[in-house]
C-alpha cells in the first residue's frame, strides 16, 4: 500500500491491468473435504491465492483456562507458508498473521452456535500457500466452507471480499499490483442472508462516500460468492466435481 | 425417476427452509422463518421439520449405546474416549465388578474398548456412563472403525434392518455405538467385507434406495 510508482493502474478504457473491469471479481474455485484426516477442510484458488483450511473439532479446550463455561471458543491460525510471496517469509507467527488470526477468529465466532458446545475449543487453520492480495477474505471464505463441511451449527456461511480505490477509482477485488501500489484496501466479511458484517478493515485513505461505494460493491460480490460457496458443499454430496 | 429425485434435498447452514412444519432439530427461527443450522438433509417427522447433519460430532444423550475405549486410569474410576467432544468418567460403582480402591487397572486398562451406555449428560457438556446394565461388557477382540456419528441410523437401518443384513451375509458379530464406533469381530475377509459394505453405506447415506445397493453388493461380493 502506497508505494510510488509510473504503472498505470487503470487504462483509458476504465479496465485494470489484468483487463478486469472495477466491479469485477477475479475467477474464483472452492472444493471442501480436501483432508481426510482433519473433520472439515477447503481448498479455494482465488485469482492467485490458493488456500487451503482445516477444522477440528469441537473438543475439550486445553489449556484449561482458555475453557469458557457457556460456549465453544474458535480459534482461527492464519498462517503463510514460507514459499507463498516472492521473497521467502521467515516462517511462523509474526505481526501480521497474529493479527488476523484474532480478527478471524471473531469474525467466524459470529456465526456459530457455540453455545452447543461449552467448555470446548473449535480449531480453524488457514494456510496460505500462495498469496496474491485478499489473502485473509479468501481465508474466511474457505474457513466457512470448512466449517459447514465439518458439520458444526452456524447461524449463515460467511463470506469475505475486498473492494480498494487505486488511481482515484473505487474498485473490487484488488490483486497483488493494485494493492501494493493503490491507495486503499478495505477487506470485509458479511453474513450474506441479513448483510450483517463480522469484520471490516481499511488501509489507506478513502472519504466516506467512496468506502460506502466500496461495501456496497463487496456486498453485491458477496452475494455471487457465496452461491459459489452453495453449489460447492451441494455438489460434494451430489457427486458432482469441483464448482469453477 | 430422474436422478435429481433420488437425492435427499440438502440444505447449508443458513438456508430457508420452506416446508411447513413446526421447527425441530438442526433448524433455528428468525424473523419467523426457519433456517437450517447444519449442511444436511431436510426430513419431515410428526409435524416437526428437522435438519439431519451430515456430518458433524457425537453429542451424547442419556440412554444412548456407545463403544468407549480407556484412555486413563484413577484410584475411583475410568476416563473413556467416547468420540465426542469431551471424555466421559466410567466410576467403579458403574461396572459389574468389584473393584478395590486403586485396583482399576486390574478390570479394564488403557486401550481397553468397552461397550456401555451414557447413564447422563449435563447442560455444561458433562457426560457420565455406565457399564451395569445386561449386555454392556467389555469387548474382545476384534476390529474397531470409526464413522460420522450422523450416518449411524442409516448404517442401522430402519429397526435394525440393514445391520442385520450385513451381519446375515457375513457371518461377523457387530455392534454399532450410538457415537459412530462399530467393533466388528469375524474372519479377516468378512471383516473387511463389512468394512467395505459400512464405506459404501456411509458415502451414500443420503440417497435412497440404499438398502438394496447393499444387499447387492454383499450377495455379489465373495
Amino acid at each position: 500500500m502506497g508505494m510510488k510508482t509510473d504503472m498505470r493502474l487503470i487504462d483509458d478504457n476504465g479496465l485494470r491491468i489484468d483487463g478486469r473491469l472495477p466491479n469485477q471479481l477475479r475467477p474464483i474455485k472452492m472444493q471442501v473435504g480436501v483432508l481426510k484426516r482433519a473433520d472439515g477442510s477447503a481448498y479455494i484458488e482465488w485469482g492467485g491465492n490458493k488456500i487451503i483450511t482445516a477444522v477440528y473439532g469441537p473438543h475439550e479446550a486445553y489449556p484449561k483456562h482458555m475453557q469458557d463455561p457457556n460456549r465453544a471458543v474458535v480459534r482461527a491460525r492464519y498462517n503463510m507458508a514460507s514459499f507463498s510471496v516472492d521473497e521467502r517469509k521467515r516462517p511462523g507467527p509474526d505481526r501480521r498473521s497474529v493479527e488476523l488470526s484474532k480478527v478471524i477468529s471473531e469474525a467466524l465466532t459470529s456465526v456459530i452456535f457455540g453455545d452447543k458446545f461449552p467448555r470446548t475449543s473449535i480449531e480453524v487453520y488457514i494456510e496460505v500457500l500462495q498469496a496474491d492480495a485478499g489473502t485473509r477474505v479468501a481465508g474466511i471464505t474457505a474457513a466457512s466452507l470448512a466449517l459447514a463441511d465439518a458439520g458444526i451449527p452456524m447461524r449463515d456461511i460467511i463470506v469475505g471480499c475486498a473492494a480498494g480505490k487505486v488511481d482515484g477509482v473505487v474498485v473490487l477485488d484488488l490483486n497483488k499490483e493494485e494493492d501494493n501500489y493503490g491507495e486503499a484496501d478495505v477487506p470485509m466479511a458479511i453474513l450474506p442472508r441479513t448483510g450483517e458484517i463480522a469484520l471490516l478493515q481499511m488501509d489507506g485513505n478513502m472519504t466516506y462516500e467512496e468506502l460506502t461505494a466500496a461495501m456496497d460493491m463487496i456486498t453485491e460480490a458477496a452475494k455471487k460468492i457465496h452461491q459459489m460457496q452453495v453449489d460447492t458443499l451441494k455438489s460434494k454430496y451430489r457427486g458432482d466435481e469441483d464448482v469453477e | 425417476m430422474d436422478e435429481k429425485k433420488k437425492v435427499r434435498e440438502i440444505v447449508v447452514p443458513g438456508e430457508e427452509i420452506k416446508q411447513e412444519g413446526k421447527p425441530g432439530r438442526g433448524v433455528f427461527v428468525e424473523n419467523g422463518k426457519m433456517y437450517s443450522e447444519y449442511l444436511g438433509i431436510v426430513e419431515q417427522r410428526s409435524g416437526y421439520v428437522n435438519v439431519i447433519p451430515l456430518s458433524g460430532c457425537y453429542i451424547p444423550k442419556r440412554g444412548d449405546k456407545i463403544i468407549g475405549k480407556i484412555v486413563d486410569l484413577a484410584p475411583m474410576n475410568w476416563v473413556v474416549d467416547i468420540n465426542a467432544p469431551y471424555y466421559a468418567p466410567l466410576h467403579v460403582n458403574d461396572v459389574p465388578w468389584r473393584v478395590e480402591m486403586g485396583d482399576t487397572g486390574r478390570y479394564l486398562s488403557i486401550g481397553d474398548v468397552i461397550l456401555a451406555k451414557v447413564s447422563n449428560v449435563n447442560e455444561l457438556g458433562q457426560v457420565w456412563i455406565t457399564m451395569k446394565e445386561q449386555g454392556l461388557r467389555k469387548l474382545e477382540g476384534g476390529h474397531i472403525i470409526k464413522i460420522s456419528p450422523t450416518k449411524v441410523p442409516r448404517v442401522i437401518g430402519k429397526s435394525g434392518s440393514m445391520i442385520q443384513m450385513i451381519k446375515e451375509y457375513t457371518n461377523c458379530k457387530i455392534y454399532v455405538g450410538q457415537n459412530g464406533v462399530i467393533w466388528i469381530a469375524g474372519s479377516p475377509d468378512d471383516i473387511i467385507r463389512v468394512i467395505k459394505a459400512i464405506r459404501i453405506i456411509e458415502s451414500e447415506a443420503h440417497i435412497y434406495g440404499l438398502t438394496d445397493k447393499i444387499k447387492e453388493f454383499l450377495e455379489r461380493g465373495e
